[in-house]
């Protein structure tokens, strides 16, 4: 055995322990507290935070006499300003769904987890909680002591300050997001009045508890193990993706500033291994060691060297957004030349023209029709064939129209059961069954074209229209 | 095992082996044992609140009452409960009114479409297109009426069609002449028709009788419907339906579902075979 070690030269293995010290993985059990700089990506970020107002104060737009916004799941409706849909227009949020997986494609592939770093809610409510947690309880370095510190009144007191005032963002949380879903005005009447049913009652309950937990205790290990889009997003990085990226070029090797030493005679790169890029990190982890899946892009690294740079009189951008090629003294391609933005902007304008489509065809009114086929075709007794055909028409507005039927189709066709106008039903679908009869000597083929039209006025003197084409089916 | 430990510092038990193999005393972490408790408890709230613990005949109920065939019975209840307003409408109408009714002759329909599935369609066809040898229901030509009350009637009561065998009276230029006529549509005008007595259940315009049965003899939906039209007119003219001294003669029965449907049921299903496309 000691025969095997002494065979092995300490060299390599020195080199195996030296890549590896780099590798310290936080599964939770050190909790990271960043330094808070100032800088130009600190207010980019502070203004990219501001998105999620929308989320808090959205619900409580109005259109008309309801909310601007609600996504009424029990009454299957949505409602986004104008325009509402029905399970019938779902199509749209499938292309919708797209269209946002491949935006966060592209955005990746360009420029990193932009939406990590600057958009996504658990770093957002994390950045607003931390923040909290350090107005309460003071810099990085007074938190650790304080977590450190037996418990007495005051730290109680710091302590139960800071949990109100999590709770109450997560309180908030929980009800907006809930008013997406239930009319916020309703929402609030029943949360003061305490007659809130039980499932708002529930998601409310299930987001203080989530957001709170998230935000408050998980914080980046939730970036780190529970978000499968970290994962995914990883992999989308390629050497042209601009990412906050250490100059290794210019930095190493690291040295402390010495004092009394002339620039001129320095022999260390530009790194003054100060740390300051690791202590602003609100995942805790080392850009100098590279792109990492820790790294949220979150460029706060970059605000902390830009300000230590200054002071110490070399030139800022030591850590910078730059792709991997330029780093390293090539050229990235040109994002006009990349095949992979030119694929996802095909999907991108194929999901957008088609909710575009979808929004401009939307009908008040909207016809189906569904052709019987038990039995496909019926002989009369005068020898003429008939067709039975379902017709489904929805109704979108909330008010009862009365709409006419008619078929154009084979020659001499004859209708039974819509001589008259069929009351539809609001916000539903009325089923209608029709009979055609063709004297079989007009009937040029097997199967031919059948279409039919419905007709109808909204109250507001709005012409409404529909019609769908089907088949005619008769003997070979 | 030795006294000194080499490996100090990494909360080993002691036991080392070969020099440096050991074992160690890592603890699982606390959050899995939380969860492994908090499973635990889980299990003796479940057994408390719900039914569990089998014995011999028995099992333990647990407080809250709740049973799987409970909640399946509470739903039953509720599907109940909104057919209830419909089916009692249903008992104490006719079948006419029914159909006059939108919401109730919708809701007839509906519910008809199992009983048409399980008692109907096995000779007529799922929707009533019909067999060989069982008469459509979606079209408009019908032996016994196609009001709904004749419908009714018919599932009731069962229909036995009745031909006489002709093929003894008849010779056999006299049975292809008629059939001949059958095919063309013109059996009225055929002299034979008169002077052999078919009109007596036909009707003097061959449309046939619908007290009796009989089948029109003029219109495009024929009862016996092959392939080849003539043959299938002259074997019906020689052989007659359910004649009883003829073993070839057609069957045509339609058993009485009286006592297998409920009166409700029976309106139900005249209400969704008018619907099907012929009611009149």
């Amino acid at each position: 055995m000691n025969d095997i070690q002494n065979k092995i030269p300490t060299s390599s293995v020195d080199e195996l322990y030296a890549e590896a010290g780099h590798w310290h993985i936080n599964t939770g059990e050190e909790t990271i507290h960043a330094k808070r700089v100032k800088g130009k990506w600190r207010t980019l970020k502070w203004w990219a935070n501001s998105f999620w107002l929308i989320f808090f104060l959205g619900p409580y737009l109005r259109w008309d006499d309801r909310q601007a916004v609600l996504f009424d799941i029990p009454n299957r409706q949505f409602h986004i300003f104008g325009a509402t849909l029905l399970p019938q227009d779902f199509f749209l949020l499938a292309l919708l769904l797209l269209f946002f997986a491949i935006l966060l494609a592209v955005v990746t592939a360009v420029a990193g987890r932009v939406w990590c770093g600057f958009f996504c809610f658990q770093t957002i409510w994390t950045d607003v909680f931390t923040w909290i947690e350090e107005k309460f309880e003071g810099a990085p370095q007074k938190r650790r002591k304080l977590e450190n510190a037996p418990w007495n009144f005051a730290k109680i007191k710091t302590k139960v300050y800071k949990h109100s005032l999590w709770l109450i963002i997560s309180v908030l949380t929980g009800i907006s997001f809930t008013a997406w879903f239930v009319d916020a005005i309703d929402l609030w009447a029943g949360i003061v009045s305490f007659e809130l049913g039980i499932v708002p009652l529930a998601f409310i309950s299930m987001f203080i508890l989530g957001t709170y937990i998230l935000a408050g205790f998980m914080r980046e290990q939730a970036c780190f193990w529970l978000c499968p889009y970290a994962r995914i997003q990883g992999v989308m990085i390629d050497n042209n993706t601009v990412l906050p990226t250490y100059d290794f070029i210019r930095g190493e090797p690291r040295g402390r500033v010495k004092k009394g030493q002339k620039e001129e005679d320095r022999t260390t790169g530009d790194c003054i291994d100060c740390n300051q890029c690791v202590a602003v990190c609100p995942t805790g982890v080392d850009i100098r060691n590279g792109q990492q899946e820790g790294c949220i892009t979150c460029a706060l690294c970059i605000d902390a060297c830009d300000a230590v740079m200054e002071k110490v009189g070399r030139p800022k951008g030591l850590i910078r957004y730059e792709s991997l090629d330029d780093l390293e003294g090539g050229e990235s391609t040109p994002i006009y030349k990349r095949g992979r933005v030119w694929v996802y902007c095909g999907i991108l304008t194929f999901a957008l023209s088609g909710i575009l489509y979808g929004l401009a065809t939307l009908d008040s009114i909207q016809l189906k029709v569904l052709h019987d086929r038990q039995p496909l075709f019926v002989m009369q007794s005068d020898g003429s064939i008939q067709n039975k055909y379902r017709l489904k028409m929805l109704n979108k507005l909330k008010e009862p129209v009365s709409v006419t039927i008619e078929a154009i189709g084979p020659k001499n066709l004859v209708t039974v059961g819509i001589d008259k106008p069929v009351q539809l039903k609001p916000g539903t679908v009325t089923p209608k069954d029709v009979f055609v009869r063709v004297p079989r000597s007009d009937l040029k083929a097997e199967s031919e074209n059948i279409k039919f039209i419905i007709k109808g006025e909204s109250s507001q003197g709005q012409l409404l229209r529909s019609d769908r084409t089907s088949v005619f089916i008769g003997p070979k | 095992m030795s006294d000194h430990n080499p490996f100090p510092g990494e909360n080993n038990t002691g036991h080392i082996w070969d020099d440096n193999i050991r074992e160690l005393a890592n603890p699982i972490p606390r959050w899995w044992m939380i969860g492994f408790w908090a499973s635990i408890l889980w299990v003796v709230g479940y057994g408390i609140l719900y039914p569990m613990i089998p014995s011999a005949n028995d099992y333990t109920k647990g407080v809250t009452g709740w049973s799987q065939i409970g909640e399946f019975q509470q739903g039953v209840d509720e599907v109940e409960a909104v057919r209830a307003q419909f089916e009692e409408q249903i008992a104490v109408k006719s079948a006419a009114e029914i159909l006059a009714d939108d919401g109730l002759s919708t809701y007839a329909v509906n519910s008809a479409r199992v009983l048409f599935g399980d008692n109907c369609a096995a000779c007529h066809g799922a929707g009533g297109a019909g067999n060989s040898g069982f008469p459509v229901l979606a079209d408009d030509d019908w032996l016994y009426g196609g009001k709904v009350e004749n419908i009714s009637l018919t599932i009731t009561n069962g229909r036995k069609g009745m031909m006489t065998a002709q093929g003894a009276l008849l010779k056999p230029e006299e049975v292809d002449a008629l059939a001949t006529a059958i095919v063309k549509g013109t059996v009225a005008d055929e002299p034979l028709y008169k002077t052999k007595a078919c009109f007596a259940c036909h009707g003097m315009d061959a449309k046939g009788n619908q007290a009796l049965g009989s089948a029109n003899l003029t219109d495009a939906v024929w009862r016996f419907d092959e392939e080849d039209r003539l043959a299938s007119a002259k074997y019906t003219i020689i052989h007659g339906v359910n004649a009883p001294n003829d073993p070839q003669s057609r069957e045509a029965v339609m058993p009485s579902f009286k006592d297998r449907l409920s009166e409700s049921d029976i309106k139900k299903l005249s209400v969704y075979v008018y619907k099907l496309g012929g009611g009149q």
